[in-house]
């Protein structure tokens, strides 16, 4: 390949911080594909981005990296520091475009010669302001949304005969859709209007695409009008529901020649009058009527559709793209698979791709559950099959939820047969919809009201039909249906599961898969290889099939390792987990081994084909693991993917599958609570008081014995397993009374003791035969009652006693000696360090695997954790490592999504709530956390604050803040109580009332109004507790809502609020160092 | 469920699977296409004609079959008149399709069209062996395949041309600039795009002579449509097409009408091991090397090597950099291996109908 062609040395890549709803993995696979190709190139890559736990932050891929907020002003800084040639702002999602497009309109990349490489910022520009989209794709002749801005009613009569029924009022500049509504006719319309103007002094009268068909195209162009569709998809729910909440199958499987073509046409058309160079999306409506189209949008950036279109067809978008920015031609880049053709191609699949969002509700309790047009899902899985039946059963096993397939648990052969009365189930759109549609079907309702309801293509709703009506005919027939090949293979091919086909016919799965074997009938190997076929493909990207004869690849069986990736993205399981599966095949690759990488998340670097020798893009389910094991024969590593390895660890060794690492004994004796409890107890090593109760007086006698507050960790929810804090005697009645847990022999309830004020630790480290090789202690900045996931781990420690680190060490020693641990592991202590020289240290919990914090640690010290463990898995021998304590700190924070969570409480808990993390370095752990609290997004507030503070013991905690606060000038607003507090402090506030009290001025309307730029506010105990499970609206919530929705920065917590304030006052923002992490880790 | 039926190829291997469509025994060259979208106007390409056709994509008749309507002589939707393909195998059949133009269920268009097709078969495997080995003949058979003799014949041996082209001369739209098509088996969607351009197309059977003194046709330019079969077989056309270049009148020919114009022209062409078929077939401007995704369904080719002086490769195909079409150094002579009219497939290339009708009328000299 000829040199980069534009002679361009430096570049600077924007990522796009931390994982969020609306913008995950998906950018850490299109910046690591840039950064690989810029690589290639010998270009120099300067990557900017604080999310520490992405493998585009690795040590491998960019030249440079800067944890610091993408963010206008610290990217200038950087340019300033860098002098970079070219700048990149198509990889890093809406962030990096965002932030690109105010440099640009600041003069910055004009200012210091940046050449902005790719798709032009001219272009960028028509895609993202709407009006100029509008006139764009009209001046192209082609056709957008009809839309018509109307002033008042009698323009509304004036314009009468214009419009097409049916139409959509917006109320205009109104937030969430206040003032919407759909008329069928003109009256209604009328109404609607008059409405909508008293709210607004214009109104949006648009038509409305009702049960339109939407499709997404993936663009690639080159700088020399060579054009492509890489993909199409196909959403399974109709407009009206965000594409990354809908169900989506590539390619498309209801449009026909001329549709599918058409609008290709269109797409080309649109790209090349924009122009794109390198990679873009554009959406589509398409009526289902007459096949007329609609242009709804065009993302002229790598985004989450592409991922999912990289994946699905093998076609690397965002390396392409990259290339095509330094001024290739696409017929001068190879295609990568079949090594034999180009990059100028459209990809022909012989197989059904379907994506699933995962969503995460049930962490979130007060939620809402319906889908609509703004984004809430956390995640997402894609299945691969040769049917789309097999393909969505497969990804609704995926999803990591206990759903087996569309059938769930509530069509479950005895239930089916107990019940007298079937009422349908509800269609609108909610994470369920999918089984409920499946339930309705089983009880007769028909295709066409169901597609009546929801507007689902009846094509896809013959589909499940497909499934139900042959699970139907099973459990339903009379006579003893006895398993038969057919019926085996039938079942196999429609996407069953074996442990389905099991409780079918009333056998175990062991059963059903010895009967497999039997028969031969075994899933087959096949290849995605971008041309279906027509040219073989150099690379093992694999999936499995029942509709095949025969394998696709040969099996030769050399030294190979396997690694089960983490599977979807959730609350608590993210990109660090990838991190961890990509550190460890890249290991093992250089140790001589040829690694296997199992995975189903489209987000993630770890199923791009190149980082394994083999993928298998499969359900991360025993039945699939034991299928690949049956073929490779070779050892597994189930400790770097997170909690859903951990769990199938002991399944899979229960059927004899050799892994590396801890023995299957070892990692239950961790997991069972019991034995790991009476293993500390041997070692005397302390932990909280707990117990495991099977009725509620037990548990009450229990909680009232070790004395409140108490942890409570129920095993079986209704609504998901929650944990909780109660606080006092009446708080745990009212919880046992009202939450939905279910208490009895079968779902004991965990309580433990919740010791208030203790300091969090989390442990990292890696061993060998039970002796540490390397370990980090990093400490939670907010105290015990705060998950780990949601607090802020600084590393290395800041308020530690010396004696309490050697404390650690020592206790996590001996148990990883005892136990023995070989490989990463990761243990949570409680410290209570208030009697000098005499810290308590309790164990909370331990994990056999790499944890969350690992890349975190890993790169803040600069000894990958991972590598390491990877190579003692191997059999490596290695010395213990001794890290010194650094001279600088790491600090690593949450993300949350609390913004497109309408109705979720934003208040830190013991469960977990973020989404994403990142981290910042610091000569202080003050300037550390500021830089990372930039980076999550938070403005800088500007010298007014709201504090409303409950309760004694928060209004003590918060005083050294509130002080710092007021000697720097600010303007504090207060709370009645917090008001007085603070004046009796002397300190002077202006008194808001909360909302009940009903006075002006009203503390919610402040911050609605933006009056304030900063909200403390520490819950009382109680307004936590029961409160928020029986729904009732708090002033707390309303006011944390209020912040959230406002973007003003909210804290909950006394010790983190502290931080923060300190770190105003301790760090102006031009006293931020722009260090790079190689000037903190040499 | 239908009945169990066989796919038998040359070298002896059986694929089982169930038929959904004409329950009777073929015979024909088995071949695949990549395409995933298209199977009305595909089936309907007179190109197909003997083909036992594979649909590599797994799901086949998701949108149905649309109805006949017939606008202008020509058929809506389809390509020709009727199903070419001899057999077809696929993956899976969708039988409850879905789409608003959905006529009938594509089984019922296959049994009414007397075309037998089988579902249920690993047609990725198919595929492979078709790749490794080269195109072979093959039978559907509905019965027992070791009772059925194996007597494979090559359709290749045959002049196809004479089974797809039309009988008499047809008309079609009354402009002033006049095109001879020469119908080898051509698709309704060159008509309906050359149309477009204010012209009369007179569409005559192959073997018909623009030439003789029988012909009552005034033409300007001369265009050999696509067709089936190996190019060699088709010499009536060949000599009419040699005609035509030594009376310097502008040519266009599209596919196998590629193969014959070369051959006119001096050139050889060859068999390819297992053809081009399928909507995503890159080539290359060899003039201004801009790039275009083609719709393709071709076995044989243009030997770019034997081209006589005076003509050069106008594209060439970016995965294996076979010729896709040659262009007259001076005079105006061009072909395109692929298909500028798609239907099924993408669109990139139309603009050649365009520029061979300007191109015939600047070396005319008429506006």
């Amino acid at each position: 390949m000829a040199k980069n062609k534009l002679n361009i040395n430096k570049i600077l890549l924007l990522g796009s911080g931390a994982l969020k709803i609306g913008e995950a993995g998906e950018f850490d696979y299109s910046g690591s594909q840039a950064a690989k190709a810029l690589k290639e190139e010998g270009i120099k890559t300067i990557l900017v981005n604080p999310n520490i736990a992405t493998i585009q932050t690795s040590k491998d891929l960019a030249d440079k990296v800067y944890f610091l907020p993408v963010t206008p002003y610290f990217v200038e800084k950087i340019i300033a520091k860098e002098k970079p040639d070219g700048i990149l702002l198509g990889f890093g999602g809406q962030t990096a475009l965002n932030t690109g497009m105010e440099l640009h309109n600041l003069g910055i990349f004009e200012k210091y010669g940046i050449k902005v490489l790719g798709t032009p910022v001219s272009a960028i520009i028509k895609t993202e302001d709407r009006l100029l989209f509008r006139q764009a794709i009209t001046d192209l002749g082609l056709k957008v949304p009809v839309s018509t801005v109307c002033h008042n009613i009698s323009e509304l009569y004036k314009l009468k005969n214009q419009f097409a029924y049916p139409v959509i009022v917006r109320a205009g500049f109104s937030l969430g859709g206040l003032g919407s509504g759909v008329a069928y006719n003109f009256e209604k319309l009328l109404e609607l209007s008059q409405k909508a103007l008293t709210l607004a002094p214009q109104i949006l009268i648009e038509e409305y695409l009702e049960h339109w068909k939407e499709i997404e195209y993936e663009i690639v162009r080159d700088k020399y009008d060579n054009t492509i569709t890489v993909c199409n998809m196909e959403n399974f729910d109709p407009m009206g529901i965000h594409t990354g909440e809908s169900i989506v199958v590539a390619p498309s499987q209801t449009l026909t020649n001329s549709e599918y073509h058409n609008l290709r046409e269109i797409a080309i058309k649109v790209v090349k009058s924009l122009p794109i160079v390198g990679e873009c999306n554009i959406q589509y409506a398409l009526s289902p009527k007459n096949g007329d189209y609609r242009i709804i949008e065009v993302n002229a950036r790598l985004s989450r559709s592409s991922a999912l279109a990289s994946k699905a067809t093998g076609y690397p978008l965002a390396y392409i793209a990259a290339k095509l920015a330094l001024g290739y031609s696409l017929s001068e880049i190879k295609n990568k698979v079949t090594q034999a053709t180009c990059a100028f191609f459209e990809p022909a699949l012989d197989y059904v791709v379907v994506k699933i969002p995962r969503w995460d509700f049930l962490k979130f309790k007060d939620m809402e559950q319906k889908l609509g047009s703004e984004m809430q899902s956390v995640g997402e899985v894609m299945a691969i099959g040769r049917t789309f039946e097999e393909a969505l059963q497969k990804g609704v096993r995926s999803l990591d939820l206990d759903y087996e397939g569309i059938i769930s648990d509530d069509l479950d052969k005895n239930k089916i047969q107990d019940r007298k009365k079937n009422e349908l189930k509800d269609l609108v759109p909610t994470p369920n919809r999918l089984y409920n549609i499946a339930y309705n079907l089983f009880y007769g309702q028909s295709i066409k009201e169901i597609y009546q309801k929801t507007g689902i293509d009846i094509w896809f709703l013959e589909r499940i039909n497909n499934v139900v009506y042959t699970y139907k005919n099973l459990v339903t027939n009379k006579k003893h249906v006895k398993l038969t090949k057919e019926i085996l293979l039938l079942l196999k091919k429609l996407g069953f599961s074996d442990k389905q086909i099991s409780e079918i016919f009333s056998l175990t799965w062991q059963e059903v898969r010895a009967f497999r074997k039997k028969w031969n009938i075994l899933p087959k190997v096949c290849q995605i290889d971008t041309l279906a076929g027509e040219f073989p493909a150099k690379t093992n990207y694999l999936y499995f099939s029942y509709h095949r004869d025969k394998n696709d690849i040969e099996y030769q069986h050399k030294k190979q390792v396997a690694i089960i990736g983490g599977g979807p993205y959730q609350i608590g399981s993210s990109v660090e987990f990838d991190w961890c599966a990509v550190t460890a095949a890249t290991t093992a690759k250089k140790l001589g081994y040829s690694p296997i990488m199992i995975n189903c998340n489209p987000e993630t670097v770890s199923t791009d084909y190149d980082i394994s020798d083999k993928l298998y893009f499969e359900e991360l389910t025993l039945e699939r693991i034991l299928d690949i094991y049956d073929i490779e024969k070779c050892p597994f590593i189930v400790s770097v993917g997170g909690q859903t390895p951990n769990t199938l660890a002991p399944k899979l060794a229960r059927q004899n599958v050799k892994f590396l690492c801890n023995l299957p004994e070892t990692i239950d004796k961790v997991e069972d609570r019991q034995k790991f409890s009476a293993f500390l107890d041997k070692l005397s090593v302390k932990q909280p008081k707990w117990g495991k109760l099977t009725s509620k007086s037990q548990a009450l006698s229990f909680a009232r014995k070790i004395g409140f507050p108490v942890l409570i960790r129920p095993s079986y929810v209704l609504s998901g397993r929650a944990m909780f804090a109660a606080y006092s005697e009446g708080q745990f009645e009212a919880y046992l009374e009202q939450s939905d847990s279910v208490i009895n022999p079968e779902y004991p309830l965990v309580i433990s003791k919740f010791i208030r004020g203790a300091k969090e630790v989390d442990f990292d480290a890696v061993a060998n035969s039970g002796k540490i090789l390397v370990s980090a202690i990093s400490e939670h900045v907010e105290h015990a009652g705060v998950h780990s996931g949601d607090a802020s781990l600084v590393l290395p420690s800041f308020s530690l006693s010396n004696k309490a680190i050697k404390d650690i060490s020592k206790v996590s020693a001996k148990i990883a000696q005892n136990l023995p641990i070989n490989g990463p592991f990761n243990i949570q202590y409680l410290v209570v360090d208030n009697i000098k020289d005499n810290p308590e240290i309790l164990v909370i919990e331990a994990n056999l695997r790499a944890s969350r914090s690992f890349p975190f640690v890993s790169k803040v010290l600069g000894v990958n954790f991972i590598e390491l463990a990877t190579k003692i898995m191997l059999g490596k021998k290695l010395k213990a490592i001794k890290i010194k304590r650094t001279k600088y700190y790491g600090i690593k924070v949450p993300h949350f999504s609390f913004t497109r969570l309408r109705k979720a409480d934003p208040v830190l808990r013991v469960e977990m709530a973020s989404t994403g993390e990142v981290a910042s370095f610091g000569d202080s752990v003050e300037e550390a956390y500021l830089k990372a609290i930039l980076a999550t997004g938070t403005p800088l507030p500007v010298k007014t604050a709201l504090l409303a503070l409950g309760g004694d013991e928060g209004k003590h905690k918060l005083l050294p803040a509130a002080q710092k606060l007021s000697k720097m000038g600010f303007s504090i607003f207060a709370t009645r109580n917090t008001s007085k507090f603070l004046a009796d402090n002397g300190i002077k506030s202006t008194f808001v009332y909360k909302v009940y009290e009903k006075g002006e001025p009203n503390v919610v309307d402040m911050i609605k109004q933006r009056k304030v730029s900063l909200v403390i506010n520490l819950s009382d105990r109680g307004d936590l507790g029961v409160k928020h499970l029986m729904k009732e609206i708090s002033d707390g919530f309303m006011i944390r809502r209020a912040a959230v929705d406002a973007n003003i920065p909210l804290f909950t917590k006394a010790t983190i609020a502290n931080l923060f304030v300190e770190s105003l006052a301790k760090c102006p923002l031009d006293m931020l160092k722009i260090k790079a992490w190689d000037e903190y880790v040499k | 469920m239908g009945k169990t039926g066989f796919l038998i190829l040359e070298n002896g291997q059986i694929f089982e699977g169930k038929s959904f469509g004409n329950d009777r025994d073929v015979e024909g060259e088995v071949v695949f296409n990549t395409g995933m979208v298209g199977y009305p106007e595909g089936f309907t390409d007179p190109s197909y004609f003997g083909q036992i056709l594979t649909l590599t994509y797994p799901l086949i008749g998701n949108y149905g079959v649309p109805q006949y309507l017939r606008k202008d002589q020509i058929l809506s939707n389809f390509e020709s008149d009727k199903i070419h393909i001899r057999g077809l195998i696929v993956s899976s059949y969708i039988e409850n399709n879905s789409h608003w133009q959905s006529y009938q269920n594509l089984s019922s268009w296959l049994k009414e069209e007397k075309v037998p097709a089988l579902y249920g078969i690993d047609t990725r495997t198919l595929t492979k062996i078709i790749r490794e080995t080269g195109v072979m003949n093959g039978k559907i058979v509905l019965n027992n395949p070791e009772t059925t003799g194996i007597n494979f014949y090559d359709i290749n041996k045959e002049n196809l041309v004479s089974h797809v082209s039309c009988v008499k001369p047809i008309q079609y739209g009354n402009g002033k600039f006049k095109i001879m098509l020469l119908d080898c088996g051509v698709k309704y969607n060159q008509l309906r795009i050359l149309l477009k351009y204010n012209v009369t197309v007179i569409r005559v059977p192959w073997n018909y002579d623009p030439f003789s003194q029988l012909n009552e046709f005034k033409f300007d330019a001369l265009i050999i449509s696509n067709g089936p079969g190996d190019p060699k077989q088709v010499t009536t056309t060949i000599e009419t097409v040699k005609k035509a270049i030594n009376l310097d009148i502008p040519i266009l020919g599209i596919c196998l009408g590629n193969q014959i114009l070369a051959l006119a022209a001096g050139a050889d062409t060859y068999k390819l091991k297992y053809g081009h078929r399928g909507q995503n077939q890159p080539v290359i401007d060899e003039l201004n090397r801009k790039c275009y995704i083609t719709t393709q369904n071709h076995g044989y080719a243009v030997d770019k090597e034997s081209l006589p002086p005076g003509w050069s490769p106008w594209f060439t195909n970016l995965n294996d950099m076979t010729n896709e079409g040659i262009r007259h150094n001076k005079l105006p002579f061009f072909t395109s291996q692929f298909h500028p009219e798609a239907a099924p497939g993408p669109t990139d290339t139309e603009w050649i109908l365009e520029f061979f009708i300007k191109e015939a009328k600047k070396w005319l000299k008429i506006n």
